[in-house]
């Protein structure tokens, strides 16, 4: 690959910010230059064999993934970006949807071309720029993936040229997989901006991968408030000195917020609302949870709107549209529906929870991440998982299961329902809570919410 | 502790959690007249389950509902056998 004109690809636009010797993409095992992709490929076959066609990425590893999407944006017709976790049982359905002429993987599974982190030397491709659609697969705790058509100039409409938050010689790292759309986020601030990148692996314990971005000099990370409550638990989150740390793909309460901005003194912490469907909303910078009321309706780029509840989104950040048949992915006016519903209090919004999780106590209904939101608030507490459990009663009740920082007490136990007592209507306080040593994070990244 | 005296601290604590003013609790006691509402005893079988590791409601085999303390405490008993 050479160092092109800016045509508006992925490499050009890597490329462009300069200084590509210096600038890694680290994953556990091995490290990429970026000079080097410009004299060479990752891929087994010449790059233009893949021209106008529609690719799947599959490969075991962040870092190969990343070399692939970055020598395939502009060449190919259609990426299909394939998490690490999806169930083999839905690849079928991923690959017929998606119409898919070439797989890339890097021996996950058999493919057409291989790519590899060792980069071979060849001659500069020289192809005309097609724009190329990048689609993500949602994370659906049932059923089969939607897959979500985004295009690059969507992906990275977010991303400000000399921003605070994309600037050059920027290390930046996720806890997040880059084919997660929090993740490829990251990525891409990283190769728009100048810096490098410095990847996870799910085979890696939290404390070396910790350790690994302290060693690199992690400057900007992001992860999701598990993500991030699970580092806090790590011996080896002081390994790390990070200047900019960010949230999204949760609902970031105050007492993670609070924690982070005690333990990372030099950083600034911001909280993203973003998601595959919506793309990157806005960003919260003031350290608060929620976010201003003022936000609603305004913006020049991202225009939001409250309906029954839930925040809808229209801008040129949102995914096009779902493939296959599964119904529209904006409403007719434009806008996207995440589910994700509000509520108002002294001039700043705050997200209660996902429409599809609430709990009915008796009839009257319970977010399980309002009440997590107060839990977490104590501080004994590292995180929390609400749910519900079936009754006579009143149909279900709320329980919540809790990490605990010190020896779990009934004393604890007590205090704990005393703060949510104190907060929460009668419903929404737990009837019981389990102390366990650990919550379940899921691929995504998120809590393993029990469907209900 | 007894099984009855287990469920007797419950009601008790649940009670003062939710402010509520319990009567005199005797075998013949209605539910509806003890002083506690359905979200008290929601509460209560929740308790129970994680306390004794049961809850009678869920495996009762025939689905009268218990009307008194006593009926209440003898499906505990009942189960825990």
């Amino acid at each position: 690959m050479n160092t092109p004109p800016c045509d508006g690809s992925l490499w050009s636009l890597t490329a462009q910010g300069g200084d590509l010797a210096r600038r890694h993409l680290h994953g556990l095992d091995a490290s990429v230059a970026l000079d080097e992709l410009a004299g060479g490929s990752s891929l087994d076959r010449p790059v233009g064999d893949l021209a106008g066609k529609s690719v799947l990425i599959a490969t075991t590893d962040q870092l190969t993934a990343a070399l692939a999407a970055i020598e395939l944006d502009g060449i190919a017709r259609r990426v299909v970006l394939c998490p690490p976790d999806l169930s083999p049982d839905h690849l079928p359905h991923v690959r017929t949807t998606a119409g898919i002429d070439a797989v890339v993987s890097d021996g996950r599974m058999p493919s057409d071309v291989v790519c590899s982190a060792t980069i071979m030397p060849g001659s500069p491709v020289r192809l005309p720029r097609r724009e190329t659609e990048w689609v993500l697969l949602t994370s659906g705790t049932t059923g089969a993936p939607k897959l979500v058509v985004h295009t690059l100039s969507s992906l990275v409409g977010a991303i400000k040229p000399n921003s605070f938050t994309a600037a050059a010689g920027s290390v930046w790292s996720t806890f997040y997989d880059i084919r997660r759309y929090g993740g490829l986020q990251v990525f891409l601030r990283a190769a728009l901006g100048g810096g490098s990148l410095v990847l996870s692996s799910a085979k890696e314990p939290v404390a070396d991968f910790l350790a690994r971005v302290g060693r690199h000099g992690v400057s900007h990370i992001s992860g999701t408030p598990s993500h991030w409550r699970r580092a806090l638990m790590s011996p080896a989150a002081g390994l790390m000195a990070p200047k900019y740390v960010r949230l999204s793909g949760e609902i970031a309460d105050q007492a993670i917020l609070d924690d982070l901005r005690a333990f990372y003194r030099d950083a600034s912490v911001a909280h993203a609302f973003a998601s595959t469907e919506a793309g990157v909303g806005f960003t919260v910078d003031d350290g608060m949870a929620g976010f201003p009321a003022s936000l609603v309706g305004q913006g020049a780029e991202v225009e939001m709107k409250i309906a029954d509840g839930s925040l809808r989104i229209r801008s040129s950040r949102t995914a096009s549209r779902y493939l296959g048949d599964v119904g529209p992915l904006r409403d007719a006016d434009g806008f996207v529906d995440n589910g994700d519903e509000l509520e108002l209090r002294d001039g700043r919004y705050y997200f209660v929870g996902r429409r599809g999780g609430i709990i009915n106590v008796g009839g009257l209904k319970v977010h399980p991440e309002e009440v997590e939101a107060v839990i977490n608030r104590h501080p004994a507490v590292r995180m929390s998982l609400v749910k519900a459990r079936k009754n006579p009663f009143t149909g279900a009740v709320v329980v919540a299961e809790v990490v605990a920082r010190q020896e779990p007490s009934d004393a604890l136990q007590g205090e704990i329902i005393a703060a949510c007592r104190g907060t929460l209507a009668p419903h929404k306080v737990p009837a019981a809570i389990r102390f366990v040593p650990v919550l379940t994070v899921g691929g995504p990244g998120k809590l393993a919410r029990a469907a209900q | 502790m007894s099984i009855k005296a287990d469920i007797l601290d419950e009601f008790e604590q649940v009670a003062r959690e939710q402010g509520k003013k319990l009567t005199p609790l005797g075998d013949d006691t209605m539910l509806l007249e003890s002083g506690l509402d359905s979200l008290c005893f929601a509460v209560v079988v929740a308790r129970l389950e994680d306390r004794l590791g049961v809850d009678p409601f869920q495996t009762a085999e025939d689905d009268h509902f218990p009307v008194t303390i006593g009926d209440f405490v003898k499906l505990y008993e009942h189960a825990a056998v």
